[in-house]
């Protein structure tokens, strides 16, 4: 599989063995280099973009700066780290309100890039921070776009507005005048799916936009992209100034390169991230984390980040106190499973950990079904035993692994894993380390 | 119009640019070290892929210089001899019944795929029936029973959510008591790295093999043409799941290339049996290598 490992596992593999040296010479350099190009065109970052990011760093890492510098592999690792950075995208952008309301945002982009799927996230996303949404089916062309939208809509609980098949421009005029009489601030249009060369699909979106104020055209692209990436976006762009680009499908085993160079060809920044299938899935756009993430440094902010969401903070300040009190029983272990399920996929976690992806993971992938079966065996306890673990004895083990379905070997493993982790909850209180 | 000349127009834009590029790069006749490297430029700005084009350049090379080859006309033969090579000739040759299993990460057009596929195979004079075994996205076995109603086929499909693999027992169960000869079973995208969802593909699998022993299996993924090199990924991982027979390259309607698939031929030995170029029903046809390369250089 060496041909496909990803990028961060590829710069990952050049740096470290520059890393042990005490100088580096030109050649040194330029065959490294010659590395990370093949590691960012296999992530698919556009052929140009790639040629004149390694000539950037060649320029910054060749001469008297490295050269003199006490860890240069550290130093090249930072300018290449740098310059990706800037290739990224320096600030992060979030989406703007429009100061005559509805704030109109029109989704466009390629077939199968996306675009109803996002729609649903980005009302999920907005109407947290207290919007009213409106979704307006605006694809009259793929059989059942519109029900899915609907599907959709329906499943976020945003308003869901539709014309059937009439005039694409007809539906979103209709759909703004709907919005404001009917107290939507915001208005998200899904349009179908078009060819940046069908230059009659491309003339009904600047219809679209001319006829409705979009505050918001956002481009969406497939993670996955090749080399084409470039030219689907600067099409776009060109016909319709987009205002910014969002990727979808970023749960893969993609890097994104493709997408990444989309911002260094159209100058628009990225503005979110798709990482799943449920509405939750919707990340914004972190040029650094994305750097770091791509570089092999983890992506360890977006982790702590989707933590704090997801876990209770009192649940969390009474595990603290079960921890120090050293009561930590089967209840917080079972309680800790539930947390972990409500994060989302474990294997993405595992991938934002610093190192991770080095780890021999391999096929030792974390399995959720594991997870559900050691959620099965706690619940098949009584009360009794889950406070008091002691009390299982191998009658007691032979019971449970029958009411769960499992072996009692199975038991037998998921007790150990709760002693080893409360054990090492003590450690970790003792000596007063961070969880992360 | 025939194969040759979707491919020509639907690549028509990459082929000006590419094509052009690579007319000027040969007619120079000078073929020394910067022709190569602009010639791994073009391959790699067609999503061939480092290995691969690093492959297509050594060879290249290695005979030009064997055969002493100054004349331009002559290298760009060579080339696409090379490319051809790799690509090699394949077709699908059904042996009904069948049984067709469509696999594929989300929004490669899977269900439209399944519907130009009826669609062919109604037209040379074989049964078709169509399985909605993606219960998981919104409106999916819709779309499907659009697709299948401009093909006049028949449909088995159950409400969002169900079982997947209760639609395909339902599916071949209908196709054996009415003697159909293809069953075609489209199936939920997943991005491939979903432990879970792949176990559900080995599942469908499963059922295909215990209800229908003796039927010819074909199994194939959609790959967008747009998809760059993981592609190969999503083959290698597809793979493993299920075995797969073939790839059939959508969207080669636009400026991208698909060059991709020169590298899961040349890497996993797995060749393209179907090319779709438009939204139409018909624009969906068999691989044809020579002119796929003829229209892509």
């Amino acid at each position: 599989m060496a041909a496909f490992s990803n990028l961060t596992d590829r710069i990952n593999h050049i740096f470290s063995k520059l890393k042990n040296r005490g100088a580096l010479t030109e050649l040194e350099i330029k065959q490294a280099m010659r590395e990370v190009r093949v590691a960012l065109l296999e992530a698919d970052v556009n052929f140009s973009v790639a040629k004149e990011f390694i000539s950037n760093v060649t320029e910054k890492a060749v001469g008297e700066e490295i050269l003199k510098s006490l860890t240069p592999g550290q130093q090249v690792i930072k300018i290449v780290n740098e310059q990706l950075i800037e290739l990224l995208g320096s600030t992060q952008s979030k989406l703007g309100v429009s100061p005559k309301l509805p704030t109109i945002i029109m989704m466009c982009g390629l077939q199968g890039a996306g675009k109803t799927t996002m729609c649903g996230k980005l009302a999920y996303y907005l109407q947290k921070q207290g919007k009213k949404v409106l979704l307006v089916a605006d694809d009259i062309y793929r059989p059942a776009a519109i029900k899915q939208l609907e599907i959709v809509a329906d499943k976020v609980k945003a308003g869901f507005f539709q014309m059937g098949q009439q005039n694409p421009t007809k539906i979103a005029t209709n759909a703004v005048e709907f919005a404001t009489k009917n107290g939507f601030d915001t208005v998200i249009i899904d349009t179908a799916g078009r060819l940046h060369i069908n230059e009659e699909l491309m003339d009904e979106l600047k219809s679209i936009k001319k006829a409705v104020n979009v505050f918001e055209t956002l481009l969406v692209v497939d993670s996955m992209t090749g080399q084409d990436a470039v030219t689907v976006a600067k099409s776009f762009d060109e016909a319709l100034d987009i205002t910014g680009v969002i990727m979808t499908k970023l749960d893969g085993d993609t890097r994104g390169g493709a997408t990444l160079s989309i911002k260094a060809v159209t100058g628009k920044p990225i503005k979110f991230v798709g990482t799943g299938e449920r509405p939750e899935d919707l990340e914004a756009f972190h040029p650094d984390r994305m750097a770091s993430r791509i570089l092999g440094m983890g992506d360890v902010l977006t982790l702590i980040e989707r933590a704090q969401a997801t876990f209770d903070e009192q649940e969390a300040l009474k595990l603290a106190k079960k921890i120090k009190e050293s009561t930590f029983d089967l209840n917080d272990f079972l309680q800790q499973f539930e947390q972990m399920g409500k994060m989302g996929d474990l294997n993405d976690l595992v991938g934002m950990i610093p190192g991770a992806s080095k780890l021999t993971l391999g096929d030792k992938k974390i399995d959720e079904k594991q997870l559900k079966r050691n959620k099965a065996i706690i619940q098949s306890m009584t009360l009794e035993e889950r406070s008091n673990p002691k009390l299982l004895n191998y009658s007691r083990r032979k019971r449970i692994a029958a009411g769960s379905g499992v072996q009692v070997s199975d038991v037998n493993k998921l007790i150990k894993q709760y002693e080893q982790t409360r054990d090492m909850m003590k450690r970790m209180t003792k000596s007063r380390r961070l969880l992360f | 119009m025939g194969f040759f000349q979707k491919i020509i127009d639907g690549l028509k834009k990459t082929k000006q640019r590419i094509g052009f590029k690579l007319n000027e790069l040969f007619k120079r006749g000078i073929f020394n070290d910067d022709f190569y490297d602009e010639l791994e430029f073009i391959l790699l700005s067609a999503d061939i892929g480092e290995d691969t084009t690093i492959d297509i350049i050594e060879t290249l090379r290695e005979r030009m210089t064997e055969d002493n080859i100054s004349d331009p006309k002559k290298a760009n033969e060579y080339l696409k001899e090379v490319m051809l090579e790799i690509l090699g000739d394949e077709h699908l040759e059904l042996n009904p019944p069948t049984v067709i299993t469509v696999v594929g990460v989300n929004g490669v057009g899977k269900t439209t795929t399944i519907g130009k596929l009826a669609n062919i195979f109604i037209k040379k004079g074989k049964s078709v029936v169509v399985a909605a075994a993606d219960t998981f996205r919104a409106a999916a076995s819709e779309q499907l029973e659009v697709w299948a109603d401009r093909a006049k086929v028949r449909i088995i499909k159950h409400e969002e959510g169900s079982d997947p693999a209760a639609v395909v027992f339902d599916a071949l169960s209908s196709a054996k008591s009415r003697k159909t000869d293809v069953v075609l079973v489209d199936t939920a995208g997943r991005l491939h790295n979903k432990k879970n969802l792949m176990e559900e593909l080995k599942k469908i699998n499963r059922v295909v093999e215990r209800e229908c022993p003796n039927a010819q299996r074909i199994n194939l993924i959609v790959l967008d043409a747009t998809t760059g090199q993981n592609a190969l990924s999503q083959v290698d991982v597809f793979n493993e799941a299920i075995d797969l027979d073939g790839i059939v390259l959508t969207k080669l309607d636009g400026t991208a290339k698909g060059g991709v698939v020169l590298a899961i031929k040349h890497d996993m030995d797995i060749p393209v049996y179907f090319v779709g170029v438009g939204e139409g029903i018909d624009d969906l046809m068999e691989f044809d290598a020579e002119s796929y390369i003829e229209g892509i250089i």
